[in-house]
């Protein structure tokens, strides 16, 4: 990685934090819990690593360290929005119920 | 697909995902924020897909751990009882941290299949990415673990501390610091896996001496370390994605933690150095004399009372999601609102055990979510109320947090529940809350306690309102 490079990956990063600092202050806090939920699924983005570990590296214990590696990311992607949409399907019902 | 047009679509993968957090605003809005974040993952693992070179017995591979992994996830996520949520949001975290373990392992391993140099010549700033990368990820992973078993009581959820603890992390923590070092300047993979089994220690240490009740800022704080450890592979593997990603993540699960400790007024490092409630127990003891009287009312007491009032503001804590209390509690309400009483929810930052835990209950209960305020929102209409029904809360309605300077939970934000006419406690016994600090609202003239299980008393409540 070049200076120029991780400049670049740095101001990347400063101006996530910032958008992230203000998206999740305006999380109502009764949707704290599903805000958990979700971050957790989308943080196994991480999943990429290990596809490309796992189908592409020439080591063998590369490759079994990417299955692994696709397998737990799987689990949390598959289980956090899964988790997620429970959730917030109770906050949504009850809006219905109570206009009934 | 040429990397120009992969970065294309990382760009619009992490847009999905900040789309997804910001539908989080609302409940109307927060169902198509998930659809968001789904599409925003689908996005991200084709692009990735597509643009590398794969083999297809790598396809197939990747295929089959997909298929295990969804299928596992789903199943778990399917079955849960929502009172297992914490539990399983530490337990999801505990992965994500190991698998930011694997990556940072292959690309030591394997650098050529992510570009950054050859075994033995990785370029220095990948090894101190990868080392961040590493050490958080299994920091997570076993902080998670601890803080799994705490939440599923297969450890104590005392805080556990031992003499010398401070010092003893302290000084693993700096020992990691050289193996980092060490690891840069010298790409000995030995170094490597003795930093990363050290990491995995001090997650376990860092956790064990944090007590139940602090879990929401822990599981808050392992939240965040997961994004960070996402950003540092970011950087290692020069993926934009991730870095927008983690950094979503870290600084969400920084602003849960800081909002939590505000809940508590307290510091993340006092909470981070632990033992809380443990030892300092016994400063309780001493305040008040623990032989005055308090009033022990009944069901039936309570039902008269709360069908007469014009408004009944409700206190759920910790207590009301260890019974299961919630159904009950919305058909309290339900039959009081039928009677004509304003019923409303009292919620506390910290209450439960994760941040919105409480308000996930009463959602599962089906409590419509406009009767149920936080705090700031609420704290006003106590002098306005009739009754006050606590269920399994103490610490968080306790006035010494105003009044008394030496008690540890001075400070703490607190629900000013004994300005209401009357005020009932449901509790199994006289026992002091977390903090083990008395609570005088518990002898307080307009308080009424009821002691037994949250739940049956408020069935008790239900069938004297009813009959």
């Amino acid at each position: 990685m070049t200076g120029v490079e991780f400049s670049l990956f740095l101001t990347i990063f400063v101006l996530s934090c910032f958008i992230g600092y203000y998206v999740v202050w305006r999380v109502t806090p009764a949707l704290h819990s599903p805000l958990m939920a979700v971050t957790n699924a989308i943080s196994s983005v991480i999943i990429v690593g290990s596809l490309l570990s796992l189908g592409s590296s020439d080591s063998l214990i590369a490759q079994v360290l990417g299955f692994f590696g696709v397998l737990f990311a799987s689990i949390n992607i598959f289980g956090g929005f899964v988790i997620t949409r429970r959730m917030l399907l109770m906050f949504k019902k009850k809006k219905e119920e109570g206009r009934s | 697909m040429s990397l120009s047009f992969m970065l294309i679509f990382y760009l619009i993968s992490g847009v999905c995902f900040i789309l997804a957090l910001r539908g989080l605003s609302s409940p109307e809005s927060s169902q198509r924020g998930n659809k968001y974040a789904i599409l925003g993952m689908i996005i991200a693992v084709l692009t990735t897909l597509t643009s590398s070179e794969i083999r297809v017995t790598g396809y197939l591979w990747i295929i089959l751990a997909i298929i295990i992994g969804g299928f596992i996830g789903t199943r778990i996520s399917k079955k849960i009882e929502m009172k297992s949520l914490p539990q399983l949001v530490a337990g999801f975290h505990s992965l994500v941290g190991l698998t930011a373990v694997l990556v940072s392992s292959s690309s030591l391993l394997s650098p050529e299949t992510y570009g950054i140099g050859v075994v033995g010549g990785i370029k220095i700033s990948s090894l101190l990415e990868m080392s961040l990368g590493g050490t958080i990820g299994a920091i997570t992973f076993s902080g998670s673990v601890v803080a799994f078993m705490k939440l599923q009581g297969v450890i104590s959820g005392k805080p556990l501390s031992f003499p010398l603890q401070h010092r003893l992390n302290a000084t693993i923590v700096a020992v990691i610091v050289m193996l980092i070092a060490l690891f840069v300047a010298t790409e000995f993979h030995s170094v490597f896996y003795i930093m990363l089994f050290l990491a995995f220690i001090i997650g376990f240490l860092l956790i064990l001496p944090i007590g139940g009740a602090d879990m929401p800022v822990v599981i808050s704080m392992l939240n965040s370390y997961s994004g960070w450890a996402a950003c540092g592979i970011g950087f290692t593997l020069g993926n934009t994605l991730l870095i927008i990603t983690g950094a979503l993540v870290g600084s969400s699960g920084a602003i849960l933690s800081y909002i939590m400790c505000k809940g508590m007024n307290r510091s993340i490092l006092n909470v981070i150095l632990g033992g809380f409630g443990g030892e300092k127990a016994r400063l309780g003891d001493s305040g008040i004399e623990r032989d005055k009287a308090v009033k022990i009312g009944s069901p039936e007491d309570a039902a008269f009372i709360m069908e007469n009032a014009s408004k009944v503001i409700i206190v759920p804590g910790y207590g009301m999601a260890v019974s299961q209390a919630q159904h009950s509690l919305r058909e309290l309400s339900d039959i009081l609102k039928s009677k004509g009483v304003e019923v409303k929810y009292a919620i506390h930052p910290v209450a439960g055990r994760m941040p919105g835990h409480m308000n996930v209950l009463l959602a599962e209960a089906n409590v419509p979510y406009d009767e149920v305020f936080e705090l700031e929102e609420i704290n006003h209409e106590f002098s306005t109320a009739d009754v006050v029904y606590v269920i399994g809360a103490n610490d968080v309605t306790n006035p010494l947090a105003k009044t008394d300077k030496d008690s540890p939970i001075y400070g703490m934000p607190i629900l000013e529940v004994s300005r209401a006419r009357t005020v009932f406690f449901v509790k199994r016994t006289m026992g002091f809350g977390y903090s083990g600090v008395e609570n005088p609202l518990f002898f307080a003239d307009n308080t009424i306690m009821l002691f037994g299980d949250a739940k049956k008393v408020t069935e008790e409540i239900i069938q004297d309102i009813t009959t």
